[in-house]
């Protein structure tokens, strides 16, 4: 009985610190955020930490990102060509593709490969600073981290999220065209009249808006991680961890809210 | 505080979770002054120089700094004062995002007020004085670990703060690496009437460098004496510390 009791107290205890840790995060992350905010206003922003985040993070993601939006391009339209064909709807192949591309895929796809590849790196950047003393030695000169590192590195990832989602979007629809064409005997024509006449702006709009959102919680989260790192190395391997799972989760959570909000 | 005291430390605690490590200090300082910190390890020097410079606050306590308070001030309240500051880190705290160069120039820059022609002629200045010309373009990850010592030692003095913090001036560096950073640092002071207050582990340097030694240990000053009769302490623990013997209270 009393090790019953022992259990239960353990792990109503475990449930209470993982709560507890939980909250402490999310409210860290707000206050980031706010302060975020606050040094926008007046927005006066380092333009050589700026140029070289959005070169860092935008330009150098494109490869990866134009590989895997081409292939999730192509696979929407194998995933949607038995039903097409058995229903003898062609015509709606593209708009099957395009329609999962534009406001689902090609969003989440590209911002899960964002925060892996620049969100990750950004944490190990910031950890590494942290531990080393960097962001004291910027306080130490009256230089506010924050406004400093953080601000252009959340501008750049959400201004290039954005870029890659637009870049991304057209490549998935490439992708589609390529994969309806080649394997599955359906014309350029049809593919492109069947994207012309099905999809609509506001489809492609949607997938943007989710980027934008995307990109912020990447952006926030990766920085929080990195400028509230413990320890050394290990502390620093920890943070990216954190960083990757936070940024992913917020991403699923957004996507679902923002989906269910607008449509 | 009078005119004359650039640094007023009086009962100053500072814990980390359940562990004090600084128990009710109390330090002055005098303007132009130049005083030297020691004690073991892990005794509070580090956490006490950035509570002077405002980069921690203390448990309680109050501390002044060049006739501010830097108690329960926000950061951008501490701004104003930390540009009348230099410091050196003990890791350095280099910009690895930046070269030799432009992390020297980064005081100056951030600050603004100087022409192009100002900023190159003044960081050129500091890199020749610490014997790093013709380094100016390497990144920080190239350099050895004195090189990197002296570019922090350039980058804390390149604006000529009115005081100078320096933790660790010549940790890792050879005996006459050390000489010159200490021969550099007593012309600095020299040149600007700087107050500085340095931690250090070379006891025997540090004294040919500073007028007085403060001893913390145990959470608190423990001695303060002038630096030239260090050895000769009258505390046992500091001769213990200096002469580094094995028997004495420190080792009990």
């Amino acid at each position: 009985m009393a090790n019953n009791e022992w259990a239960l107290t353990r792990a109503v205890a475990g449930i209470g610190t993982a709560a507890m840790k939980i909250s402490d995060e999310v409210g860290g992350i707000v206050v980031l955020t706010g302060q975020v905010l606050r040094a926008l206003v007046p927005p006066r922003i380092d333009r050589r930490e700026l140029f070289k985040n959005l070169h860092k993070m935008g330009n150098k993601s494109v490869p990866i990102v134009v590989l895997t939006a081409f292939f999730a391009g192509g696979l929407m339209t194998l995933q949607s060509a038995p039903f097409v064909k058995k229903l003898n709807a062609t015509s709606l192949a593209g708009w099957g593709a395009g329609y999962a591309v534009l406001r689902e895929i090609g969003p989440i796809l590209i911002a899960l490969m964002f925060s892996g590849r620049v969100g990750a790196n950004n944490t190990a950047e910031l950890a590494t600073m942290t531990v080393t003393e960097q962001l004291d030695g910027l306080r130490a000169l009256a230089i506010d981290p924050v406004r400093f590192l953080v601000v252009p590195r959340v501008i750049a990832m959400i201004v290039m999220l954005v870029a890659l989602t637009v870049i991304g979007d057209q490549v998935a629809l490439l992708g589609a065209s390529v994969v309806g064409r080649s394997m599955l005997d359906i014309s350029w024509s049809t593919m492109f009249h069947s994207f012309a006449d099905n999809l609509k702006p506001y489809d492609f709009l949607h997938g943007v808006y989710k980027s934008i959102a995307f990109g912020g919680a990447i952006a926030v989260s990766s920085c929080y991680f990195g400028v509230t790192v413990k320890g050394g190395a290990v502390g620093v391997g920890r943070a990216v961890n954190a960083a990757v799972v936070a940024a992913a989760v917020s991403i699923m959570l957004l996507d679902f809210f923002l989906t269910y909000t607008t449509g | 505080m009078t005119a004359t005291t650039a640094i007023r430390i009086h009962d100053v605690h500072k814990s980390f979770g359940r562990r004090d490590v600084l128990s009710g200090v109390s330090l002055d300082v005098a303007r132009g002054g130049k005083l030297g910190l020691i004690g073991p390890a892990a005794s509070g020097k580090s956490v006490l120089l950035k509570l002077i410079c405002g980069l921690d606050q203390p448990d309680r306590g109050e501390i002044e700094v060049l006739g501010e308070s830097v108690v329960g001030k926000r950061e951008v309240e501490l701004g104003a004062l930390r540009q009348r500051i230099g410091m050196l880190f003990q890791n350095y705290a280099l910009f690895d995002f930046l070269s030799v160069e432009d992390n020297v120039r980064f005081p100056l820059v951030q600050r603004g007020g100087l022409s192009d022609a100002e900023l190159a002629m003044r960081t050129a200045d500091r890199l020749r004085a610490v014997g790093l010309a013709g380094s100016e373009h390497k990144l920080t990850a190239e350099l050895s670990g004195g090189m990197k010592k002296r570019v922090g030692i350039a980058r804390a003095t390149v604006s000529d703060g009115e005081l100078v913090i320096y933790d660790e001036p010549s940790a890792g560096l050879d005996p006459v690496t050390t000489q010159k950073i200490y021969d550099l640092l007593a012309a600095d002071q020299q040149r600007t009437g700087a107050t500085v207050i340095a931690v250090s582990s070379d006891v025997v340097a540090l004294a040919q460098f500073v007028d007085e030694i403060a001893f913390l240990y145990n959470g608190h000053i423990a001695y303060r004496g002038a630096a030239k009769t260090i050895a000769d302490a009258p505390d046992p623990a500091v001769r213990q510390f200096v002469r580094g013997e094995l028997e004495g209270p420190l080792g009990e």
